[in-house]
């Protein structure tokens, strides 16, 4: 899996309510969440990103609630990955279990600015700047989180378990 | 080599007899929880997989909490797939409005968590039942689907972070103020993945209202769990709850921690956390003139007995301040009707505040007092992110509740001494 696409660079602990605030959360509908996605930390974020699209962040990333509608907004507004030099726990677990694929790297973090071409690849875990000609590396995941990546998300993960069981 | 008190709960639920921090395990759920924001999602991820029964009936708690009573449409339809969910499934624990609470205050107040149990919930706040010394965490939604399907969640095995309390306790100072001082200390990611473990003698003397409080803000601190082990409180207050038998563990003497933190607590004061992170922390002595114009005494941090029997001693006699509204939330039905037997829903109204039916409400911005551009609210609860309860441009300052009534009583942040 290769990701390519513009940097947009945020800051330390943004939160869930900056990445889907609480007044939209009446409907789970990605498209519709996608409108809103980071608006209370950029209001032009939802008009300006496009497809393929990449968050850079700080650390802390999607601290706050448990809100799945988090990284389901940000998959819906095309958002390829997100690097971070470190997540918040629920965020990586419904990260993971969604399929949004998310790089901890704090090298990137640091060096990747607003507007980079940033490739990504998954499988190698490694982030090329295309803009600077510089490249990173991301932590892999472990075996067990890599199963339910590559079964397509946790749901798909528990389907084949249960079909086998029975 | 010894285990920590969550170490123990985990090892427990995943039939293993030893479990190191850092292990990836499959562990057995006591409980699963979800509310109106976040099973809506879980519950059409779980029909996907065409089963036609839950895991178990008894083991799921569904509450509305967050936007009811029903705040729109949207939400409307949102709570209606949660009941009808529950009906077809035959959902023991799903509550009404009307019998609804805030999720964190209702589930302890009906006995579904014990001791040594192992909960998780598609709610960050989760973390709440570690008052009663069970491991629960917050997870998301398709977490509690899969839940909801095999009764099991995978699970890290959290490093511990033991934090000791000690020294008498400055009138006035709460669990909401230890555990704002203790994310002040260490920030909101202080203790990102990890186990918080809260001991010393001043934990012995908090009420379980006060624990709750504390073991609720261990996930504002990054927290995976926050746990206080079970003692003679703790059994009092599942008795005639809790009906089913369970285990008490606490930590062995041997156990590992990866840091140890004390306190004096003598030298804590009520504090106050600024906008926009519950990690700004300020005694309350050094906030400065802030003037306000919400207070909200409410939410699963401090809607409790203790919460509002604190707010009306200050505001017995006393009105609120002209430029402010008060909004007073009691965290379920049992809280509420406890609140006016005891005369206290009598005083809020008599000083001027509103009093609304259980909900999380303004907590989230959802509904019941959002902040338009400017504002400033002081509240009892939990976050202060931007945006949190209403404009991105408000602001909410995190506090106690008897400094929010004293706050609203003065019409900006203040100390309880002010008003007595
Ligand atoms: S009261 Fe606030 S923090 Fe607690 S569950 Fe409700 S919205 Fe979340």
């Amino acid at each position: 899996m290769e990701f390519e696409g513009r940097a947009f660079k945020f800051g330390d602990d943004i939160d869930t309510d900056a990445i889907i605030p609480a007044r939209y959360l009446n409907t789970s509908d990605p498209k519709e969440l996608a409108k809103h996605c980071m608006e209370d930390a950029d209001p032009q974020f939802p008009k300006k990103v496009k497809p393929g699209d990449i968050i850079v962040a700080g650390k802390n990333f999607g601290c706050g609630s448990s809100r799945e509608h988090a990284p389901l907004a940000i998959k819906g507004a095309g958002v390829s990955c997100v690097i971070a030099e470190s997540f918040a726990r629920i965020f990586y677990r419904n990260s993971i279990n969604i399929g949004l694929p998310i790089f901890e790297s704090p090298e990137a973090s640091k060096r990747i600015q607003d507007g980079d071409m940033v490739r990504v690849n998954a499988e190698e875990g490694l982030i090329i700047n295309l803009t600077r000609g510089e490249s990173y590396r991301a932590a892999p995941f472990p075996e067990f989180m890599r199963e339910i990546i590559s079964a397509g998300g946790l749901m798909q993960y528990v389907a084949e378990r249960m079909k086998k069981n029975v | 080599m010894g285990m920590t008190i969550t170490e123990k709960i985990l090892a427990r639920h995943a039939g293993l007899d030893f479990v190191e921090p850092g292990q990836l395990i499959e562990a057995d759920v006591d409980m699963v929880l979800g509310n109106d924001i976040t099973a809506p999602v879980a519950i059409k991820e779980f029909l996907k997989l065409g089963l036609d029964e839950v895991f178990d009936r008894e083991k799921i708690a569904l509450v509305p909490d967050h936007f009811t009573p029903n705040k729109d449409i949207p939400s409307a339809e949102q709570v209606k797939v949660v009941r009808e969910f529950a009906r077809k499934y035959g959902i023991k624990n799903y509550f009404e409005i009307g019998e609804m609470g805030v999720e964190h205050c209702l589930l302890p107040e009906k006995g579904l968590v014990a001791p040594g149990e192992l909960v998780i919930g598609a709610d960050s706040h989760t973390c709440t039942y570690g008052a009663l010394g069970a491991f629960s965490t917050g997870v998301g939604s398709t977490d509690m689907a899969a839940a909801m399907a095999t009764g099991k969640v995978w699970l890290k095995v959290p490093p511990s972070l033991k934090f000791i309390f000690y020294g008498k306790l400055q009138p006035w100072v709460s669990g909401k103020d230890l555990i704002l001082y203790t994310i002040g200390d260490i920030g909101v990611d202080g203790a990102r993945y990890k186990a918080m473990e809260f001991t010393g003698e001043t934990i012995s003397s908090l009420s379980m209202d006060s624990r709750f409080s504390m073991c609720n803000m261990a996930i504002e601190a990054g927290g995976k769990n926050g746990i206080i082990a079970p003692d003679e409180k703790t059994l009092e207050y599942v008795k005639g709850r809790v009906k089913r038998s369970f285990h008490v563990y606490e930590s062995d003497s041997d156990a590992v921690y990866e840091e140890i933190y004390e306190y004096d607590t003598s030298k804590i004061e009520p504090q106050v956390a600024f906008p926009h992170l519950p990690e700004n922390t300020k005694p309350i002595s050094e906030v400065g003139d802030v003037k306000i114009d919400q207070v909200v005494i409410g939410s699963c941090t401090n809607g409790r007995m203790e919460d509002l029997r604190t707010a009306a001693d200050i505001l017995r006699g006393r009105k609120v301040h002209p430029e402010v509204r008060v909004i007073i939330i009691p965290g379920t039905q049992e809280i509420y009707l406890q609140a006016l037997r005891e005369g206290l829903i009598e005083v809020f109204i008599e000083a001027g505040c509103a009093v609304s039916t259980p909900t999380c409400g303004p907590c989230l911005g959802g509904h019941m007092g959002i902040l338009a551009k400017g504002e400033k609210a002081v509240a009892t609860t939990n976050r202060n992110f931007v945006g949190r309860m209403g404009h991105p441009e408000s602001e909410v300052y995190l506090s106690n509740p008897a400094v929010a009534a004293a706050s609203a009583v003065l019409g900006r942040i203040a100390s309880p001494e002010e008003v007595r």
